[in-house]
């Protein structure tokens, strides 16, 4: 087995469509903040999106533009600014590397858009802490930065089942939410709309859904790299039309690649599973790689999270504080480990991939013996690696590399 | 006919092992790597041939592994460490066991079922703890030669317990013990013991036991530690520095359809 040549990742088509939705969606943001409206608040990634749509904001997430600063490579540029800051080093490196770039007043954005000169300053932070205590650090800073409100969702954490008393609990912190964003928005909630936005990120997520699991065929039609791209529109444009006709456009052209037979990698040897979250910096090296490998890595928990069943415009409000529980991160390891299980039979799989994040302890689920746990129960291989999403400080491509490929010699070998 | 060679390149050293066409050893060698890896391998493969009296219508088969596996360009294929340890223990060592390879960058745990397949393994490459580049750095610390490590750690009367993983942190902590007089000999068993300690860490490392690695190879006492520590014999290899290169020449060999005796 060896790496020799570097193999071509097939280009999706409906990148070009992407590219240009995602461009309209930012300069939008840049026009409302010029312009002074509409107004601009920022959510977390899975935060309360959709009331804030609902009320006429336009909803910019900075974790995805955590992401960008981690794409681009940029973020090692940044990570220190916020360090000396004390920031430290070991806390979640999208933080570390937004508010760094945000002290050095760049951004890839407006490396990326003509015109575009920062990121789109809020008139208020609305975060969730269901996935993670540091979003609420990170709107914090930049509430005191900014002199702008910080408001935000306390939830819960590592939860087995989902209790009446969770949800109605949320709910009511979710509705208490809306006297000031009205206030903020200049706008009164209006129940329709929201019933009407919910409907539309629920239509997004379901078919965000049917875009991954194109993946059960065999070859599977797209990577969990390309699938880490593709999935910006669920993370940014939910509750919008314009989400809903992408996946409708990007779900065809999967759909006529598994027809074709024609795979993500061609001679898919091995399926892998890749629990934690991306490298950003390393998405097309890594794909590239796997290809050489013949292995195909096609499920993923991190892409998974943006499938919210629960949504149900006829209950807003008890639906949404269960579709922003029930995803799993929040979850507790025999949740987790029953979740992984299904994703390895559903998508006949023959190993997991555990990315040990350095900086995310939240999407590190090696750490409490889970590989251990699912080799034995399941019977297939696990692998972890080190790394991290943005600080490529924390990563060795040899390290990670060899350790791969021993992984697929191993898989090979039986 | 052909000539087998396995060749691995490590960060720290490059091995290289030559078989006749029965899988029998018929060279081998160890260098140190240098920055230049190719030539490393280069002048390892050569040295390895050095009392071989060549058949010049032999052909030949190399695979090469390691860190610098990708820096020999006359290796026809490669192959990662783990799967070449894992061969190379095994030749030896035809049972279920787990190995425990201390090289000179990283320490690796392997797990060979009953068949020689491998079904799991662990590689420590984060640091310099559990390597035999933390007992490098402590003997130059403490300007004692490498060699003498061994002798030294023998002689230990006592049991002192290095504490930190780092090897920044464990200088000073040598030094405080210097101050307080702890005898030298002492001290490196303390590194040997927190080496091991690094290892086992790594591993619940139940039934049979197999060490291979430089720090092996040079230190006997080291294996007798491990011993006492796991409470069972540990089986070492003939070679236990070349187990990678032996693993590497063993699949040159299976490649060309050689079956072993
Ligand atoms: S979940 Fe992890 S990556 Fe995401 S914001 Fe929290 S700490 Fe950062």
């Amino acid at each position: 087995m060896s790496e020799e040549k570097k193999p071509a990742i097939k280009k999706i088509q409906a990148t070009g469509h992407m590219r240009k939705i995602m461009a309209d969606y930012f300069y939008e943001l840049d026009r409302a903040v010029k312009e002074g409206s509409p107004k601009v608040a920022w959510c977390t990634s899975v935060g309360p999106a959709e009331l804030l749509l609902s009320l006429g904001f336009l909803v910019y997430y900075p974790e995805n533009h955590g992401a960008m600063l981690g794409a681009t490579r940029l973020a090692s540029n940044y990570i220190p600014l916020a360090n000396a800051i004390g920031y430290s080093p070991d806390i979640c490196s999208y933080l570390t590397s937004d508010v760094g770039a945000f002290i050095k007043k760049e951004t890839p954005l407006s490396r990326a858009y003509e015109g575009i000169e920062g990121i789109p300053l809020p008139d208020v932070l609305v975060y969730n802490t269901n996935q993670c205590r540091d979003v609420q650090d990170w709107f914090s800073w930049y509430s005191k930065e900014l002199n702008v409100p910080a408001l935000g969702i306390s939830t819960y954490r590592n939860i087995g089942n989902i209790t009446d008393d969770h949800l109605i609990s949320i709910a009511k912190q979710i509705k208490g939410l809306i006297p000031r964003l009205e206030e903020i928005a200049g706008n009164k909630f209006d129940m329709d709309k929201f019933r009407h936005v919910l409907g539309l990120s629920y239509e997004c997520t379901q078919l965000w859904k049917k875009v991954l699991e194109t993946n059960k065929n065999i070859p599977a039609p797209i990577s969990f790299f390309d699938e880490t791209i593709h999935m910006a529109p669920a993370v940014v444009l939910r509750g919008t039309e314009t989400a809903v006709e992408y996946y409708e456009v990007l779900l065809q052209e999967l759909e006529e690649r598994v027809a074709q037979k024609e795979g993500a990698v061609q001679e898919e040897e091995f399926r892998l599973y890749w629990e934690g979250m991306p490298i950003w910096g390393k998405l097309r090296d890594l794909a590239e790689f796997f290809i050489s490998l013949k292995t195909a890595v096609i499920a993923s928990t991190y892409c998974n999270s943006w499938i919210f069943d629960s949504f149900d415009p006829d209950d807003p409000f008890m639906s949404m504080a269960r579709a922003y529980t029930e995803i799993f991160i929040v979850r507790d390891e025999n949740f987790k480990e029953r979740y992984i299980e299904e994703m390895v039979d559903m998508y006949g799989l023959n190993g997991l991939l555990f990315h040990d994040a350095k900086t995310c302890p939240n999407n590190s689920n090696n750490r409490y013996g889970m590989p251990e746990r699912l080799e034995k129960k399941l019977g297939i291989p696990a692998l972890t690696i080190n790394g991290d999403l943005n600080d490529l400080r924390c990563y060795s491509e040899e390290q990670a590399k060899t350790n791969i490929e021993a992984f697929v010699e191993q898989l090979e070998s039986k | 006919m052909y000539y087998f060679i396995g060749i691995d390149v490590g960060a720290s050293t490059t091995k290289a092992i030559v078989l006749d066409n029965k899988s029998k050893i018929i060279g081998h060698s160890v260098i140190h790597s240098g920055a230049d890896f190719e030539a490393a391998a280069d002048k390892a493969y050569k040295k390895a041939f050095k009392d071989v009296e060549r058949e010049s219508q032999n052909k030949e088969r190399v695979i090469s592994t390691g860190y610098g596996r990708r820096n020999v360009p006359f290796a026809d294929l490669t192959k990662t460490e783990i799967s070449c340890h894992a061969k190379g223990s095994y030749h030896y060592y035809r049972r279920a066991h787990t190995l425990i390879d201390i090289g000179g960058q990283d320490s690796k745990i392997i797990k060979i079922d009953n068949s020689g397949k491998r079904t799991g393994f662990k590689m420590n490459r984060k640091c310099a703890a559990g390597t035999g580049a933390f007992l490098e750095e402590i003997a130059n610390r403490l300007k004692i030669e490498i060699e003498k490590l061994n002798g030294l750690a023998e002689k230990a009367t006592k049991n002192v317990t290095i504490g930190s993983y780092c090897t920044v942190f464990t200088a000073t902590e040598i030094l405080t013990k210097i101050r307080q007089n702890v005898r030298e000999e002492d001290i490196i068993k303390g590194i040997f013991d927190s080496v091991i300690k690094r290892a086992l860490e790594m591993d619940p490392l139940e039934g049979n036991i197999v060490m291979s690695g430089g720090v092996v190879a040079y230190n006997p006492y080291f294996v007798k530690m491990c011993e006492q520590k796991l409470g069972k014999e540990i089986f070492v290899p003939p070679f236990p520095q070349l187990t990678g290169a032996l693993g590497a020449a063993l699949f040159a060999f299976e490649t060309k359809g050689g079956k072993h005796a």
